[in-house]
């Protein structure tokens, strides 16, 4: 059975990350990968998809952009490349089309089983990504027969779905872009809109995310915040990567899209949306103002605001049987596939407990996860930080079961 | 948020309350709440309904008294007017259980409330009831809760107030979301 000091299952942007940072310290590892580098994002990404981040974000360990549009935005083939290249340059150990198959606990370490063999490692890191798997509600077999269903993760472009009136379920990043971009194809689209985050592309005149990098709001801590849980469960920023368009509610009702609350439930074929859109768009409206406020307590000054989301009277229902809806939209997220872990570090809803991506398994590390240590966790730019002070931690461990078996030994 | 020189009191239990979510992380079954209430007819459309016993917290639990709750319908009706009407009731629930909220919430946040007032008002269309236009609902068209605050806060943080409530509240939730509703006869 080969063995390696650790084992990264998933080579993506953190898990090459992790790799880079191991690498540095002469840690012994290999990245395992299902398919190929950046898989979901050669396999799970619409066609007009960019980052939300701007290039200049776009930095990993020992990486940053070096190219002439700082203030663009990657295509999905472009982050496919750059992590082709990332991985290249940092010479990572990755073994692609290798899907593993199991992580138990073995002898004071770990077992990975994959479909190419067998790994023994003391330190195992999941870098298989928070959103692998589209999360569908379990009210989406309520739907009629005859409805086209999709994700985010399975659509490409507007002239894949029949013609016909379009329900996108979900406001966040990939809800408003797709609900824009449907909308745009001639398509009637309806939003159906639960809590979500409003952004504007711009803000004093620059990118929203330079404020949001430079004032240090995308670096408070996990352990900093009132309610991790909440902070952890807030949905994707309502942003396109696209210089200067927004693409808040506003925009959206603006141009035609109209504007439904929360799918709450589906009865004999009639869609029901929930009357609590007014309050879901108060709260983002006000989440954002005391951003904007953190923001200019930061910079000094004060900068534009932005008018209230403006809710006119909205549907409660919507008969999916006459015809008026073609296809149906899951935008509603996504949820990491960690079936293959079989050590017992899981909470009653199958999610990974940890400490800032340290487990209460010794060895068993975990990256990529939404606020995992800081608030850009979830972004590219998030990884560096966090796979440094994993890599820390991880590096602590092994030096601490050194010297064991050296006391042990003696 | 503002300091004020003496400890914000608005009379909520906040520690009591986090203590609790904190113990559904162990235990989370005692989350699993039934709520009760019993009504007979007395005339008319006068009833009498009895709250009494609810489970809750892994056990069976009572409230100190049996409250009971007379709810008629006006004169304007035809009716004896011994109580509220039955749409009334859900007003007067939905008022009370976000004005708990605004209170926890403020109590949660450090804002010193001293006095809140709401005043509730629903739309209802008759052709419903009377069964005399099917295109019309039974229920409200709509509902408006117009509040007012008097807080040592900002007139965001008052707003921020109202807005988690709502976020948190059962019967928001029961009124503007379907609810399953079964009814049998025994």
């Amino acid at each position: 059975m080969p063995s390696t000091t650790t084992v990264i299952v998933g080579a993506g942007h953190c898990g090459l990350a992790m790799s880079h940072c191991l690498a540095a310290r002469s840690i012994d590892h290999v990245v395992l990968e299902r398919a190929e580098v950046a898989n979901s994002w050669r396999t799970q990404r619409w066609d007009s998809l960019r980052l939300l981040t701007p290039n200049w974000m776009t930095r990993l360990p020992g990486y940053g952009y070096r190219g002439d549009d700082p203030d663009g935005y990657l295509s999905a083939r472009e982050v496919t490349a750059m992590l082709e290249d990332y991985a290249d340059a940092s010479a990572a150990p990755v073994l692609t089309g290798t899907t593993v198959t199991s992580v138990r606990v073995a002898g004071g370490g770990y077992v990975v089983r994959t479909d190419q063999g067998t790994w023994r490692a003391p330190t195992v890191v999941l870098a298989s990504g928070a959103a692998t798997v589209p999360a569908v509600p379990t009210l989406a077999r309520l739907v009629p027969a005859g409805i086209t269903a999709i994700t985010p993760a399975g659509y490409r472009n507007p002239g894949e779905l029949p013609p016909g009136g379009v329900l996108v379920v979900g406001a966040s990043a990939s809800g408003v872009q797709l609900a824009d971009e449907l909308h745009r194809s001639g398509r009637p689209v309806t939003l159906a809109i639960g809590e979500h985050v409003r952004m504007p592309r711009t803000y004093r005149g620059r990118d929203i995310l330079w404020w949001l990098d430079a004032s240090g709001v995308l670096d408070q801590r996990y352990d900093e915040v009132d309610d991790l849980v909440r902070a952890r469960n807030v949905p994707s920023m309502q942003l396109v990567g696209s210089p200067g368009r927004t693409v808040d509610l506003n925009a959206l009702s603006s141009a035609g899209v109209r504007l439904a609350g929360r799918l709450a439930g589906i009865q004999d074929g009639d869609a029901q949306f929930s009357g609590s859109l007014p309050n879901v768009c108060a709260l983002a409206d006000l989440k954002l103002g005391r951003l904007l406020n953190t923001i200019d307590a930061w910079a000094g000054g004060a900068g534009e605001r932005f008018a209230p989301t403006v809710v006119r009277s909205t549907p409660l229902g919507l008969n999916l049987r006459s015809g008026e809806i073609s296809t149906i939209v899951w935008a509603t997220g996504y949820r990491p596939d960690l079936s293959w872990l079989d050590v017992p570090v899981l909470d009653r809803k199958g999610r990974v407990v940890h400490d800032g991506g340290v487990t209460a398994c010794r060895g068993l590390y975990l990256i990529g996860m939404p606020f995992l240590r800081r608030r850009k966790s979830s972004l590219i730019d998030g990884a560096a930080c966090d796979a440094a002070e994993l890599t820390t931690h991880l590096a602590g461990h092994l030096d601490a079961l050194a010297g064991r078996r050296e006391r042990s030994a003696s | 948020m503002t300091t004020t020189e003496t400890p914000v009191d608005n009379g909520v239990n906040v520690e009591a309350l986090l203590g609790v979510r904190e113990a559904l992380g162990d235990t989370p079954e005692i989350a699993q709440f039934q709520w009760r209430s019993t009504v007979s007819w007395v005339n008319g459309t006068h009833s009498r309904s009895d709250v009494e016993t609810f489970y809750g917290f892994g056990d069976e639990q009572q409230h100190h008294t049996t409250f009971s709750y007379d709810v008629d319908h006006p004169l304007q009706f035809a009716a004896q007017d011994k109580g509220v009407t039955p749409v009334e009731i859900v007003l007067v629930a939905l008022g009370s259980c976000l004005t708990a909220g605004v209170a926890a919430v403020a109590q949660q946040r450090s804002i010193q409330l001293r006095s809140v007032r709401a005043t509730l008002t629903a739309e209802m269309d008759l052709h419903g009831i009377l069964g005399a236009d099917p295109d019309i609902r039974n229920g409200f068209s709509g509902v408006t809760v117009s509040y007012q605050i008097d807080a040592d806060a900002t007139t965001e943080e008052i707003k921020a107030l109202v807005a988690q409530s709502q976020k948190r509240s059962a019967v928001y939730d029961i009124i503007t979301n379907p609810t399953n509703v079964t009814v049998e006869v025994c």
